[in-house]
């Protein structure tokens, strides 16, 4: 293994600004470049949800400045139902795309990763630029839909056919709009496979010695599966966005059926398939799922590891786990297509591995749960957050077993129970893995401790208000409410505009605690107290660098040697009750006695 | 260091025993690069079935299979030079090598001017991306995409042979490099393997 260090590009420490912080060839400087990006789209996205919410709990009030963003979306400042799905579609295309699946992987898997395997960078420092500039691309684009012509495309983050391939005539934004948008994600697409590239080599061929693959630490091992699954899934979505914008800009019908008419007017198009783009769409948008959580999954059980101060129950089974949702997570696409007109064979066939997925799913949190149970856990901020990242995850996976099978998904789709469900367990949770991260390895990126009380307000607002807002979600969808309406005019709607209230301010309250963390993550980053090398006792290489935060090549001179599994908490060493990787210490370990 | 110092105190170091993934970072990359472009490659020509099986007056336009032969020929040719050009750069021949290289470089510049003149044809009979004289005008959208998309592949790949090429006579690439650049060569060539007979043979006139 030491011999393949030597492909590495020994690059000296940059010295002009330019390379230094913005063309930056450095690993770390790259992942915060991502949490930078992804920290600026979830405001944009968290407000543009404030915004939604409202409307929806108060349909006829005027939002002071809404025309500001919208000449012709928001007369009175009373926002029309199409700018509503416009409000929407961003929402949705921005959060998952540049904050879920941008900061849990691209952001702290390009800054940790290398350090966790021992390696001084990833082997394309070329490619790891690109890949965060070709990305940062990608969202001016999206957000540039905003200010051009009638505004962002109110097709929903699915795009679903005739709809998105029609043109101007299907509505607002529905030709420029999807134009950008397609082109937003199909650059987007390829930063995921130059990102994809160096994380599989990292993980591949540049680990020190002594790092076999079962010594690596959960967290990389749950960057390496994602980094699989972006290989592939973005690999497909990117043809499937160009075939889009060809039916707009060269005159074709891929996804536009014969005879359609619109408005009243007959389209040109002929012959395509509308499902063809569900098809394409959802092969690449579940495994997208995965990208989006798997990483946090990594991430909470590195750090329930280090405050339960004993490893898994199987370190093993947690990686298998994980590599077979990656897998399953291919095979199970269909199920988001159980109404749209699929053969019902095909809907039997795509139930049978959603329902064998949960298999992987439960191993997990039972692990987790296992794990935990007689552990003297530390509570600090960051394991906090990593058990409500467990909580949202079993919360939102239960409603999981119902959507699952076609005959309940039939009553189920396409209402607010659909809405909870995902936004639990993908959206929140994925978004308390990345505060978890934040909370555990901030002293490592800064050198500087967050403040823990302003850290557990933060936590407590966060998952109560979590609750609040998405709970009642799974109640409005079995009370029939539709998703993607606007406003509840229909008379059986009325009695749940009072719970829709209700969901808006536990909105607004939840998304202001947000700003207590916003406050935390500057202030901590210039005046918070200095970090010692390794604040919370941990294992792993990070904490092994020579200095906090890490040199420009991480480790210094010497690439460090790694002689032991990665979590040997609960043991009696000359250090305390753990034993670091790197360190050759022998000592009597939780294994050995297994 | 030996390696029993590496597992003082842990297990055995598993799978670091001996060097396990020896492919060099650069390899594996092109192997990856692969991988996705197969699923790019395999969406397009999923798409182009699902819609093929779905439209009822899908076009057979095709009468002769000459053309498309004869550049099937020309690509996988042009394998087997670049297959001779690394062998050569792995013995040390490198004027041999380039002249292998240049070679496959030329067979693929041949082989995409006999495309564009295909394509010409196909134009002047009054084939575009969105309409043409024999049916569906979703043909012509799945033809020109899916030979387009293969068509950049190739462009791109005598691109690379070229600067390679170059690169490899001032000494700055060496034979591994023209070996990965064969890999993506030869999926080149593979690809087409697909689409002849998906694009090409499956729509022959009776």
């Amino acid at each position: 293994m030491h011999d393949m260090s030597h492909t590495v590009h020994h690059h000296a420490p940059p010295t002009s600004f330019i390379r230094k912080h913005i063309f930056s060839l450095d690993h770390k400087v790259i992942g915060k470049q991502y949490y930078g990006l992804a920290l600026v789209a979830v405001l944009v996205g968290m407000v543009l949800s404030w915004i939604m919410r409202i409307h929806l709990g108060w349909t006829n009030y005027a939002i002071p400045g809404l025309h500001l963003l919208s000449s012709n979306g928001a007369p009175g400042n009373v926002m029309t139902p199409e700018y509503y799905l416009q409000l929407m579609t961003m929402h949705a295309t921005i959060m998952v795309f540049f904050v879920l699946t941008t900061a849990p992987f691209a952001a702290f898997g390009n800054y940790f990763l290398p350090i966790q395997v021992g390696a001084e960078d990833m082997p394309f420092p070329h490619f790891n630029m690109m890949s965060f500039w070709v990305t940062f691309v990608a969202f001016l684009v999206l957000v540039a839909s905003f200010f051009v012509g009638d505004g962002p495309t109110l097709g929903g983050w699915t795009q679903y056919a005739p709809l998105s391939a029609v043109g101007a005539v299907g509505g607002p934004g529905e030709g420029m709009g999807v134009v950008l948008w397609a082109a937003s994600i199909a650059i987007f697409c390829v930063g995921q496979l130059l990102g994809s590239l160096n994380f599989i080599t990292t993980t591949l061929d540049m680990r020190t010695r002594g790092m076999s693959l079962w010594r690596l630490p959960l967290s990389a091992w749950a960057w390496f599966i994602t980094s699989c699954m972006g290989l592939t899934a973005f690999a497909v979505l990117m043809p499937a966005c160009i075939l889009l914008i060809l039916d707009h800009v060269a005159g074709t019908s891929f996804f536009v059926p014969s005879n359609l008419v619109i408005n009243d007017q007959l389209q040109p198009h002929s012959g395509g398939s509308t499902l063809l783009w569900q098809h394409l769409f959802w092969f690449f948008g579940h495994p997208e799922v995965y990208i989006a959580i798997v990483p946090g999954m990594g991430i909470v059980s590195h750090v329930l590891i280090t405050n339960m101060r004993k490893p898994m129950l199987s370190h093993r089974v947690m990686v298998y786990s994980m590599g077979a949702l990656a897998v399953l997570s291919y095979m199970v696409y269909g199920h988001h297509m159980f109404v749209s007109g699929m053969n019902p064979v095909s809907s039997l066939a795509f139930s049978f591995p959603t329902l064998i997925i949960t298999i992987p799913s439960t191993i997990i949190v039972l692990i987790w749960l296992g794990s935990l149970y007689g552990a003297k856990l530390r509570i600090n901020t960051a394991s906090l957050f990593a058990l409500g990242f467990v909580s949202m995850f079993i919360s939102g996976g239960v409603s999981g077993f119902f959507l699952a099978q076609p005959s309940i998904d039939i009553m189920l789709h396409a209402t607010y129970f659909v809405v909870g469900h995902f936004h639990m367990v993908m959206g929140v949770a994925a978004m308390f893995g990345i505060f978890a991260g934040t909370y555990f390895w901030f002293p490592k990126i800064f050198g500087r401790m967050m403040n823990e009380t302003l850290g557990k307000v933060h936590f407590w607002l966060s998952f109560v208000g979590t609750y609040c807002i998405f709970m009642p979600f799974h109640y409005l969808g079995m009370a029939g409410n539709v998703r993607r309406y606007q406003a509840f005019v229909i008379e059986y709607m009325q009695p749940l505009i009072p719970v829709h209230r209700f969901i808006t301010v536990a909105a607004l309250v939840t998304g202001a605690a947000q700003f207590i963390f916003l406050y935390n993550l500057i202030h901590s980053r210039f005046w918070g107290k200095p970090a010692t090398d390794n604040p919370w006792q941990a294992t792993s290489l990070e904490w092994s660098t020579p200095t906090t935060p890490p040199p420009h090549n991480n480790f210094g001179d010497k690439l460090p040697v790694v002689y032991h599994d990665p979590y040997q908490y609960g043991v009696e060493s000359s250090t305390g009750d753990y034993l670091m990787q790197a360190s050759p210490e022998q000592v009597k370990t939780a294994y050995d006695e297994a | 260091m030996s390696q029993a110092d590496l597992t003082m105190g842990g297990r055995p170091a598993g799978l670091t025993a001996g060097p396990a993934f020896s492919v060099p970072a650069k390899k594996m990359a092109m192997w990856l690069f692969i991988i996705a472009d197969t699923a790019t490659f395999a969406a397009c020509l999923v798409a182009y079935g699902f819609i093929r099986n779905a439209t009822p007056n899908w076009p057979r336009p095709f009468h002769s299979i000459t053309n498309v032969a004869i550049m099937t020929f020309i690509l996988v040719t042009s394998s087997l030079t670049m297959l001779i050009g690394v062998r050569a750069a792995r013995a040390g021949d490198k004027a041999g090598a380039l002249r292998w290289t240049f070679i496959t470089a030329a067979a693929g510049i041949l082989f995409a001017l006999l495309h564009v003149r295909e394509w010409l044809a196909l134009i002047a009979e009054g084939m575009t991306l969105f309409k043409n004289p024999w049916g569906t005008g979703l043909f012509g959208s799945a033809f020109f995409s899916i030979t387009g998309l293969h068509l950049t592949h190739v462009t791109g790949g005598v691109i690379a042979l070229i600067v390679v090429g170059i690169r490899y006579k001032g000494s700055r690439y060496n034979a591994d490099d023209l070996e990965i650049l064969g890999l993506y060569w030869h999926f080149v060539d593979m690809v087409w393997m697909f689409v002849v007979p998906l694009v090409y043979l499956l729509n022959l006139a009776h």
